[in-house]
């Protein structure tokens, strides 16, 4: 193939680990959205407002708060690794983290509208037939809203592909441990390396079409009764 | 049957539907016209609405009282509203099936017995969206007998439905609270459905219960 093998690797990497926050987010994204789209509680505008944060932040700010929190003299990363000496910043997990923080807002805005989208009455419906609360999102609510939330998880997964100012920040560009396609992109261009450069555009376009193309598709086809 | 409604109060948009009854007929139509409050009153004794009451009871069984909501799911009863709302995303068959009780315990509730008092045992593999609005009705209503309820609403459930096909659910409601031993509380204002089906009519006007006549 023309991709060299460390081009491969990081094509790899990027998929993995943009794979790997996506699901992470899935389970809290789907809460959170349910949440957002069905109950009326205290603080519910300031947690909209912070789930939002990250789509209108610069990607580097909010790389320094993750910095700031996981780092070894941070407050989460720091009791990590005094207790179970586990570290975060400039390791793999660290761009699983950023990836996942960065992408977290358009999981939830899509999955909540999907949510919000379902006919309240259905639910209704299926609490006279018997259904408790548990079964009524199962097999009601999350399949009538389930492609606005597949539309989500691809637009995550293209925007976690595409991360780079917080994932920079938390996981540096460790060759074969964090370097992800847009760092190796970053890397390249700044060593006049024209051609890695541009190979590696073309992956991320045509990950990113895919991704992108799928979604609105899905999105464009939410339309249930 | 015995339902008792004691001061019941919902306020609604227009006016607040007050109900003091008890209602003992195993065939009881509310009639009224629209706008005068039915399907509040249904959904209230279903529990998909709440409102203030002294007691809601059914047969014994306290549904709600001044402190107290029994869960809707808790409350046994079958509901079908006018709007049928069919679940889009399975077949008639999961629809069907969807409020069946883990331990079917009354044989009458088989899905065989009720497939075929209501003429729907060939629809079962059907996407619902390919049924026709009585075929819709009917499924409704067999989704709402197969959850064992011990009570029936039925809203209005001959809307929209013409000549024949109207005339043939309305001989299928007839017979349904003898064959299935299932007291049926029935929505609706039209005479003519009320005059056919019913033993009790509850005259509905503006939330207030007017007049009751046994027909």
């Amino acid at each position: 193939m023309w991709l060299a093998p460390d081009e491969w690797q990081a094509t790899r990497f990027t998929l993995l680990a943009c794979a790997l926050s996506t699901a992470l987010i899935l389970p809290f994204g789907l809460a959170i959205a349910w949440l957002l789209a069905r109950r009326r509680w205290l603080g519910k505008s300031v947690v909209e407002t912070i789930v939002t944060l990250p789509l209108v932040m610069p990607p580097v700010a909010t790389g320094l708060i993750l910095l700031e929190l996981l780092g070894r003299r941070g407050s989460l990363g720091g009791f990590l690794h005094r207790r179970f000496d586990f570290d975060v910043v400039f390791t793999w997990r660290a761009v699983v983290i950023a990836a996942a923080v960065m992408s977290f807002p358009l999981l939830v805005r899509s999955a909540r509208v999907g949510f919000q989208e379902v006919n309240r009455r259905y639910e209704q419906m299926a609490r006279s037939l018997g259904a408790g609360e548990w079964r009524v999102f199962l097999t009601i609510s999350l399949p009538l809203a389930a492609r606005p939330i597949l539309g989500g998880i691809l637009l995550a997964f293209a925007r976690a592909v595409g991360e780079f100012g917080a994932t920079i920040l938390v996981a540096g560009n460790i060759p074969g441990e964090t370097t992800t396609l847009s760092l190796r992109i970053y890397e390249a261009v700044q060593l006049g390396h024209d051609a890695t450069a541009y190979r590696l555009l073309v992956v991320c376009i045509i990950i990113a079409f895919i991704a992108v193309f799928m979604a609105e598709w899905l999105l464009r086809r939410r339309q249930l009764p | 049957m015995r339902l008792e409604l004691r001061e019941v109060k919902l306020p609604l948009s227009e006016f607040v539907l007050e109900v003091d009854a008890e209602l003992t007929s195993p065939r009881t139509t509310i009639f009224g016209p629209s706008g005068a409050g039915k399907t509040s009153l249904l959904e209230l004794i279903a529990g998909l609405r709440a409102a203030d009451c002294e007691l809601i009871r059914f047969n014994g069984v306290t549904f709600a009282d001044a402190t107290s909501s029994l869960l809707v799911r808790q409350r046994r009863v079958g509901y079908v509203p006018q709007d049928d709302l069919l679940f889009p995303h399975v077949d008639v068959r999961r629809n069907l099936l969807y409020g069946r009780p883990k331990n079917p315990g009354d044989p009458a509730f088989s899905l065989e017995r009720v497939t075929r008092f209501l003429r729907i045992e060939s629809l079962l593999d059907r996407n619902v969206r390919q049924l026709s609005r009585g075929e819709r009705q009917r499924v409704t209503i067999g989704r709402a007998l197969l959850s064992e309820p011990r009570l029936l609403l039925l809203d209005e459930p001959l809307t929209g439905l013409d000549g024949e096909l109207r005339d043939a659910v309305l001989d299928q409601l007839k017979v349904l609270p003898e064959e299935f031993d299932l007291p049926m509380l029935y929505v609706t204002h039209d005479r003519t459905e009320a005059a056919a089906l019913c033993e009790e009519v509850i005259f509905f006007e503006r939330g207030q219960i007017v007049r009751r006549e046994k027909w």
